[in-house]
């Protein structure tokens, strides 16, 4: 059953992140993302990380996407030059050295591939619950945590700076 | 449960779509939404490693890294808009004023 859930998850991840790279036009491509990030909130889910998948769900499916829906509809994108001429043999290029990068990543952690490399006794582990989470988060990493809001203040800052119209 | 492997099997190949994506397309929206795509392909690495080892340190830092896509979607959109503003174009060949 979880094998099922996962593979559901899994291709209809790679699937919408395909459509994400093929689509010509901006907004399929966003809308495509949004059930990406769906379907990867629900492979959060299934890690235990019940918190990191609902945050997810609301800030990057929500907030980040509608953030970029908003700008394709501001500066209306029109129908991309596809890249001709010199660059054209990098879209030739790309599938066989995509594939490549994928085994080159998969090299990377070969102690997770042998066989029996699933989770040990998963009774100890800690749950990602909002309880547990939020202990670690403002103790051990307070200060990680107070720095990441003058980092949104300055990323609000700049962005309206930049928006904003000069005249 | 599902292994581990899996897990970073399936991040590997979200991310190396998300590579080809920055590669291959021209549009500064879509290529953004393609970096987005490699994030969320880290996320899940880390998502399966913090499983992996019984430690939430992975999940704290998919929250930072949420937190850092947030603002960076936010600035990078603003730019965006005063490329669109100046230029009138979405094609990141068209911007070239710095190429040497």
């Amino acid at each position: 059953m979880e094998y099922v859930v996962f593979y559901l998850f899994a291709a209809v991840s790679v699937a919408t992140a395909v459509l994400v790279v093929v689509q010509k036009k901006a907004v399929y491509s966003a809308l495509a993302l949004i059930v990406c990030f769906g379907a990867m909130a629900g492979l959060f889910f299934q890690l235990g990380s019940q918190f990191i998948a609902a945050i997810q769900v609301i800030v990057y499916a929500g907030a980040i996407m509608v953030l970029f829906i908003f700008v394709i509809m501001l500066v209306d994108p029109e129908a991309e030059s596809y890249p001709g001429g010199s660059l054209r043999h990098i879209s030739f290029w790309a599938i066989p050295l995509a594939v490549m990068l994928v085994f080159l990543l998969i090299q990377a952690f070969p102690d997770f591939l042998g066989s029996g490399a699933g989770s040990r006794a998963a009774s100890a582990q800690p749950e990602g619950s909002v309880e547990n989470i939020a202990r670690a988060l403002f103790t051990q990493y307070v200060v990680p945590f107070e720095v990441t809001s003058i980092l949104i203040l300055v990323a609000i800052l700049g962005a309206i700076v930049l928006a904003k119209r000069s005249d | 449960m599902v292994p581990t492997a899996h897990y970073l099997v399936l991040s590997a190949i979200l991310f190396a779509i998300g590579v080809v994506g920055v590669l291959t397309r021209r549009n500064v929206i879509a290529m953004f939404m393609c970096i987005e795509l490699m994030l969320n392909a880290v996320n899940l690495a880390f998502l399966a490693f913090s499983r992996h080892l019984h430690q939430l340190d992975g999940q704290i830092f998919v929250f930072f890294v949420m937190t850092v896509a947030a603002a960076e979607a936010a600035v990078g959109l603003a730019l965006i808009v005063v490329l669109s503003r100046q230029k009138q174009t979405m094609d990141v060949d068209q911007v070239n004023e710095m190429k040497g």
